[in-house]
């Protein structure tokens, strides 16, 4: 071949193919690479085309002596987590990897492996005051049913997806979409999902949420009520009336307890919706995605006439949502009708400070899945002394080296947010259900102790010896190390 | 500096694995103790000349083949110049779609004549060549894309149906494609046919045009590419479930017109989460077999890349 390529174009020896390679791409083999003009070797071929798109930095997995030591997280301390390992389902046989390793002194056992789930799902927390849909509603996704609203908690609105009715109580494509959008919501990928009588919403973990196609910025940074009470002060002097709506508790200054404190004047306003206490009204509008959850995008459609026994010509009335993302400033013409005006420089400090208190908007995935007798016998030949272990914290939880929060009473229930742990840690097989990397550890003795299967403890320098596609990955710097031994009264 | 080939059995202390350049085999043979052990070594042995032969005519098997094209001389070679010259006629092609089935089926045909073997697979990297004694089987485990831990399906193989090749390409696959499918598996009578088919399918499952489509000439990604200048797929965005449709569409006649040629059995063809199915008659399945295709099971073998150091998901 005579054509001339340039220069950072590198030619790999290391076959007969002799393959040309681009700066930044991988052989024929996909496990010799050009990275920055040098031929490197990749192992697992995955690694460059990952590390490309993540921006973060290419570990070159070199096999020369010395340059690395195998391990898959980098330092003195290596944890082999269960993603990828493999899992004993259907038979009851030892689990892929039963690791041993000495930490401060402490014989440890990590037993890894992969667990399939098809009892499990995903709570989702979406940071949002808009109206995402009634109660106990089905949340769809491609039309079916994955899921349904649950409660609405502070600033946020749960809901609840999967579950082993959708998974597989249902029809076939029902538990087929329920199980791949589980599996984008945990691998953290965006998925769009409809709720009856509701919003259309796009979510991915530790996102932004997207309702009707509005990205949400910010938590509100309370309810109406108080707001009122954190920014009357601000307010009082500079304005005679402020309304902040919100679709819980629309507060109002001049009757709420913080302005009176103040002496703010009685203005006369008057609003829709039911009083709670005074200043503070549940029910001025229906919910919805406009101000501050409720379906209104006009506030003056939530104000009835001013009293004229109180109101006066150019009285000043500011109008705004918990968010500080909407707002408006009237003032009562002659015969006491608002005109919306500029909002007046001395108030805008205090409407940016409502929204430089919101904390940002996301969404939270919590992957919740319940450890079973087939996953547990790969662990011990006595699956309850497990749990029971679990219970007494003699055995540490982790999904892919990332803290799970075990469920108190029966069973393993736990809970991890998807985000601190490994990208792309899911999969699935089409029974439906999840495979999900889950890992146990405890002392070598303890696990003697409940049944484990001991004979099938390997060192953990053996298992880094193998070391075709292992993937080295850093351990995420919030996440506690899951081989530290437990120390009393810790909480896991 | 050239490395050398690796001969080594995985953990698992059962499956043979090959590896040299941009080969990679990963074979298991049931038999007699001593017929796996023969088995086995004729395959190390047939192994280690392959990549060679194949590279000293290599300019030649990235040429595009038309009815009269020189021959190649190596007998890998030549398997695969049979395999694509009957799609030659209409798409462009080259002796290099059918590599990695042609490996399979040398190296198979290898240990099947060194010895005698109840069943034996050779999988280089998702293309896999059959063999099957009397009455034998396998079940395998049909991957949807090969970036996932995704399982849609498996199948059974069994000797009375004359499949003993599956081949699956893709965009998100090794090698370059021109079409947007993520997967097409193939299955037909030879490893080496397989892997024609499934580049002619996957390539023919297109939006020609389609704005959220990206493509690149093969030759600014892999200079020696054989595509040359070639638009090869690289990025395939959200499509609706028309355009879906539409390719899918596209990619099905062109495997209904392979297998009225007799190609090919049957072929799954997948795109964004969209399958196709292309079947075989039923007549060609036996009894046993007649669950056919997308029939749930425990997987012996996968349909892509399998594994080397340790079982993969599922």
């Amino acid at each position: 071949m005579t054509d001339v390529f340039p220069p950072d174009t590198v030619r790999c020896d290391a076959c007969p193919v002799l393959c040309y390679i681009k700066r930044g791409h991988a052989g024929a083999c996909d496990r010799y690479a050009n990275v920055e003009g040098q031929l490197v070797r990749v192992d697992p071929h995955i690694l460059l085309d990952r590390a490309k798109s993540q921006g973060t930095p290419l570990v070159p997995f070199l096999e020369r002596e010395g340059d690395w030591d195998g391990k898959i997280m980098q330092g003195q301390d290596t944890f082999v987590t269960a993603i990828g390992a493999g899992t004993t389902y259907p038979d009851y046989k030892p689990a892929p990897f039963i690791v041993s390793s000495e930490v401060q002194g402490v014989d440890m056992v990590t037993v890894v492996t992969e667990g399939i789930f098809s009892y499990c799902g995903v709570k989702l927390k979406i940071d949002t005051d808009r109206h995402l849909g009634p109660e106990r509603n089905f949340v769809r996704a491609q039309g079916e049913p994955v899921g349904h609203v649950t409660t609405a908690e502070y600033g946020s609105q749960m809901l609840s997806l999967g579950g082993v009715r959708h998974l597989t109580g249902g029809t076939k494509g029902e538990g087929r979409v329920t199980c791949e959008t589980l599996l984008d919501l945990c691998n953290g990928k965006e998925v769009e999902l409809t709720i009856d009588e509701g919003a259309s919403i796009r979510v991915a973990a530790g996102q932004p949420p997207v309702v009707n196609g509005q990205r949400e910025e910010r938590m509100r940074v309370g309810c109406g009520s108080a707001t009122i009470g954190m920014f009357a002060k601000q307010w009082f002097g500079k304005v005679d009336d402020v309304v902040v709506v919100d679709d819980h508790i629309t507060g109002i200054l001049s009757e709420h307890q913080a302005g009176k404190l103040l002496g703010v004047r009685e203005t006369g306003i008057a609003i829709h919706g039911r009083r709670s206490t005074p200043g503070r009204y549940f029910q001025v509008a229906e919910p919805g995605t406009g101000w501050g959850g409720t379906n209104i995008s006009d506030p003056l459609k939530i104000l009835k006439p001013f009293k004229a026994k109180f109101a006066w010509p150019h009285l000043r009335l500011l109008m705004v949502s918990t968010t500080g993302e909407q707002y408006a400033y009237y003032e009562l013409d002659d015969s006491l009708r608002p005109v919306e005006k500029e909002l007046p420089e001395s108030l805008k400090e205090s409407v940016f400070r409502i929204r430089e208190n919101c904390e940002p908007a996301l969404t939270t995935v919590l992957f919740m899945g319940g450890a079973g007798g087939s996953l547990r016998a790969g662990v011990t030949e006595n699956p309850v002394r497990l749990t029971e272990s679990v219970k007494r914290r003699l055995t540490r939880v982790t999904c892919g080296g990332a803290p799970a929060y075990i469920w108190p009473g029966g069973g393993i229930t736990f809970m991890v947010d998807v985000t601190r742990m490994p990208e792309n840690a899911f999969g699935y097989v089409p029974t439906p259900a999840l495979v999900a990397p889950i890992e146990f550890t405890l002392k070598k003795d303890d696990y003697a102790l409940l049944g484990g299967h001991v004979n099938y403890v390997r060192p953990l320098g053996e298992v880094l010896a193998e070391k075709e596609r292992q993937r080295q990955v850093t351990s995420l710097p919030h996440n506690p190390w899951p081989l530290k031994p437990f120390e009393s009264g810790e909480e896991s | 500096m050239r490395d050398p080939a690796l001969i080594r059995m995985l953990p698992d202390g059962r499956r043979l694995h090959l590896h040299d350049g941009p080969i990679d085999l990963i074979i298991q043979a049931d038999g007699s103790r001593e017929n796996i052990a023969a088995a086995y070594e004729a395959a190390a042995r047939r192994f280690v000349l392959i990549l060679d032969e194949l590279c000293s005519e290599l300019p030649l098997l990235r040429s595009q083949v038309c009815k009269d094209s020189a021959r190649p001389q190596g007998v890998t070679a030549q398997r695969m110049f049979r395999a694509v010259l009957p799609h030659a006629a209409c798409c462009f092609i080259t002796p290099m779609a059918a590599v990695a089935g042609s490996v399979a089926e040398e190296v198979l045909s290898a240990m099947t004549s060194a010895t005698v073997l109840e069943r034996a697979y050779v999988n280089n990297g998702g293309d896999i060549a059959l063999h099957l004694g009397n009455a034998q089987g396998y079940t395998i485990g049909m991957v949807e894309r090969p970036d996932r831990a995704s399982l849609f399906g498996s199948l059974e193989i069994c000797a009375s149906n004359p499949v003993r090749g599956i081949a699956t390409s893709g965009w998100r696959g090794r090698s370059f494609s021109l079409g947007i499918a993520d997967a097409v598996s193939v299955l037909a009578e030879t490893a080496t046919a397989a892997d024609a088919a499934a580049t002619v399918i996957a390539n023919a499952v297109d939006l020609p045009g389609h704005p959220a489509i990206t493509r690149l000439p093969a030759r600014e990604i892999s200079p020696d590419s054989d595509l040359g200048d070639l638009l090869v797929t690289r990025d395939v965005g959200r499509l609706t479930l028309r355009e879906i449709s539409a390719a899918l569409d596209s990619g099905a006649r062109m495997a209904e017109s392979l297998r009225n040629h007799g190609l090919i059995h049957s072929a799954a063809l997948h795109l964004q989460r969209q399958t196709r199915v292309v079947h075989a008659s039923t007549e060609l399945f036996s009894s046993s077999c007649r669950a056919g295709l997308l029939r749930r099971g425990a997987p012996e073998i996968y349909s892509q890349l399998e594994s080397t150091g340790r079982t993969t998901h599922a």
